[in-house]
């Protein structure tokens, strides 16, 4: 049987989890390739609409990587991101999909393998979760044709 | 400013269930200021509504607009292109909006996507709270800048009941008891002596009780 | 005399007044109304029947104001501005004079939010304040609250509440002035257990001269167990019952604690009828009137003058 692999979009932030991710790497910490790195300024600088339009573009998890509590470089960014998570993991559930499938978490730059291991998690996670049910618009059907 | 919140999303899909191609329209004005009807909440949605539709299996086209003003004809009739190649307009202005667009295209249905709360203003970042009933004579020159009408959840013009306590309102403990914010102001400034100043029972009629209101300004027209 | 009510009538005496409380049933019950009442007849001057209270649906104040007038009681004739509006209130009036009732208590009500309706529209079309001025205006120019004159005004004597123990303490003379200023007759105030803040509150109004303006009743009720005085404390709104209170209750056994209550309310009454500006005790002995006769005795308020 062939294993489901998950699309996972992580917005990681430059000053901690994007260095942590290519501190991974230099480590030579392996992490699972279905995590797809995008770095942002700030995990502040990721809005609702950002997550929403990677799950609507078939992502099946999306990680918001921030720094540790205190340690945003631009002072709260990391704060409202987590925010903004759970407020969108709420607008998820409402439309019936998974909340589990949008997480905040948070590192330093110089945690290469808490990155790898994150990563690896989430990765298994979202394996256990399926599918989002958003691909089955993969199979879709015209609906009612405009009057 | 005009204040609203996203109604709960199980009644707006159950609202456009069965159309295939909507006009998701938000609006400039107070409920991009509240963050529930801007830009922003319009993307929201219409994500939030395609991915809905595509768990279900089913083909949702959803066209994003944001309007300057939903209640002003001269913006609504922007749609007026769209419009014939919709099922129907999901609005996401306040109730003003919504009936501004049904006044102007007689044959398409159009659906509130917000409930429209109070007349309020901002207390801070993501909270808003009531501050005019728009009763339409207003007494706030009586009573210290502080609405009795809007504030006091019994509505007393000679308050406070016997029931507030510390500040707050018998109803909760997160309301301020609007007579004891009259009070405190009154007292900063020197003005105590007024508070004994019986307020006439009011004349509703410039408020709902006369009816639905307009304003007619002739110079103007 | 500004009216025919017994009420006044005592208070002109000079005698302490002694008013008890009647809550109509929440049901097509007459008999509860009549048996309440039998309880305190003889005893009271005058009986508050109450008005859908703590807002919960009871049987109307005004149809149980008639039962108690046709036993030949004296009702006190409860009105909220919380369910009916202007029009509502006043047509009640004018029937309640009609039906001999000529003295009324003008209140706000309690908020629907605590009672069995809180999905109901709380109409508050008058506040307190507004009504008093309404009912006043009826008797003294003989006009509706709109202006048109009545044939016939009625003559009500005008009470309302006032709670010596809410938040801003400050304000609570003033807030009696101004109930004064609309054209209030007499006052029963909220239940006193806090004596030391009551006397406090009444040197405010004797210094102002009120007490000398409308005629204050105090508010007394006992309480039936240490459990009904934590409620009490705890979640009544506008309630204060100091801490020895509830150490008094809790102190005595439990089957002890009625007893108790009543004495406390006894000893209440002895010191409260020497506070300069009170003249008379409201006795709110919720579904508990059969106690109502042995704490106007031994409080010795009995018998009652015959006006």
């Amino acid at each position: 049987m062939q294993r489901f692999e998950p699309t996972i979009v992580a917005f990681c932030c430059h000053y901690c989890a994007y260095t942590a991710a290519d501190m991974a790497g230099s480590m030579r910490l392996a992490y699972p390739p279905n995590v797809k790195i995008l770095r942002v300024p700030c995990s502040g600088k990721v809005d609702a609409i950002h997550i929403m339009k990677a799950l609507e573009k078939g992502a099946d998890g999306v990680l918001v990587a921030g720094c540790l509590e205190g340690d945003c470089h631009f002072k709260n960014g990391n704060v409202k991101a987590l925010q903004r998570v759970t407020y969108l993991q709420r607008f998820l559930e409402e439309i019936g999909i998974e909340p589990e499938r949008v997480q905040m978490v948070t590192m330093s730059a110089g945690m290469g393998s808490r990155f790898a291991k994150i990563a690896a998690e989430f990765t298994d996670t979202m394996r256990e979760l399926g599918p989002s049910p958003v691909k089955a618009g993969d199979r879709m059907e015209p609906c009612a044709k405009a009057s | 400013m005009i204040t609203a919140e996203r109604k709960p999303m199980d009644e707006i899909m159950e609202s456009i269930d069965g159309c295939g191609r909507i006009l998701l329209v938000g609006c400039n004005e107070c409920v991009t200021v509240c963050a529930a009807g801007g830009r922003k909440e319009v993307a929201l949605l219409a994500s939030a509504l395609q991915m809905a539709s595509m768990k279900k299996g089913r083909a949702l086209d959803v066209r994003e607009m944001t309007l300057e003003r939903q209640c002003d004809p001269e913006y609504v009739e922007e749609l007026a292109p769209h419009i014939g190649q919709v099922d129907a307009v999901l609005s996401m202005a306040c109730g003003c909006g919504v009936q501004e667009i049904a006044r102007r295209f007689k044959t398409t249905r159009v659906f509130p996507a917000l409930n429209t709360t109070f007349m309020g203003a901002s207390e801070g970042p993501g909270i808003w709270a009531e501050r005019c009933q728009g009763c339409g004579d207003c007494l706030l020159g009586l009573t210290g800048g502080i609405c009795p009408i809007a504030r006091c959840a019994k509505r007393l013009m000679n308050g406070p009941c016997g029931g507030s306590g510390n500040g707050k309102c018998e109803i909760s403990d997160d309301v301020d008891c609007a007579w004891h914010l009259i009070w405190e102001r009154m007292k900063e400034l020197g003005i105590e002596d007024r508070y004994e100043d019986v307020i006439s029972a009011k004349d509703w009629r410039t408020g709902r009780g006369g009816g639905p209101r307009r304003i007619v300004r002739e110079d103007l027209k | 005399m500004k009216t025919e009510s017994v009420l006044e009538k005592v208070f002109a005496t000079g005698e302490l007044a002694v008013t008890g409380e009647c809550g109509p049933p929440r049901g097509a019950l007459p008999d509860v109304v009549k048996n309440k009442a039998a309880m305190l007849k003889g005893y009271v001057d005058a009986v508050n029947v109450t008005d859908n209270q703590t807002a919960m649906v009871r049987m109307s104040s005004f149809a149980a104001s008639v039962f108690l007038r046709q036993m030949d009681l004296h009702p006190v004739f409860q009105m909220v501005t919380r369910d009916r509006n202007r029009l509502a209130m006043q047509s009640d009036i004018l029937g309640a004079y009609s039906h001999g009732i000529n003295t009324m208590l003008c209140l706000s009500g309690d908020h629907t939010q605590f009672g069995d309706h809180a999905m109901a529209a709380n109409v508050h079309d008058l506040d307190s304040v507004q009504l008093i001025q309404t009912v006043r205006g009826m008797r003294d120019e003989g006009r509706f609250q709109g202006g048109a004159e009545i044939k016939n005004p009625p003559k009500m004597f005008i009470g309302a509440a006032a709670n010596p123990f809410a938040d801003p303490f400050e304000l609570r003379v003033a807030r009696l002035a101004k109930k004064v200023k609309a054209g209030v007759d007499f006052i029963q105030t909220q239940c006193i257990y806090n004596i030391d803040k009551f006397e406090t509150w009444m040197e405010g109004v004797c210094k102002r001269g009120l007490h000398e303006e409308v005629y204050i009743m105090a508010g007394i009720t006992p309480m039936k167990s240490a459990g009904m005085a934590r409620y009490m404390k705890k979640k009544v709104p506008g309630m204060d019952v100091p801490d020895e209170l509830v150490k008094r209750m809790e102190g005595v056994p439990k089957e002890k604690q009625a007893q108790e209550g009543i004495d406390i309310c006894v000893e209440s009454i002895e010191r409260l009828r020497e506070v300069e500006g009170v003249s008379g005790f409201h006795i709110m002995a919720i579904e508990w009137e059969e106690k109502v006769p042995e704490i106007v005795q031994r409080a010795g308020l009995y018998p009652r003058p015959q006006v």
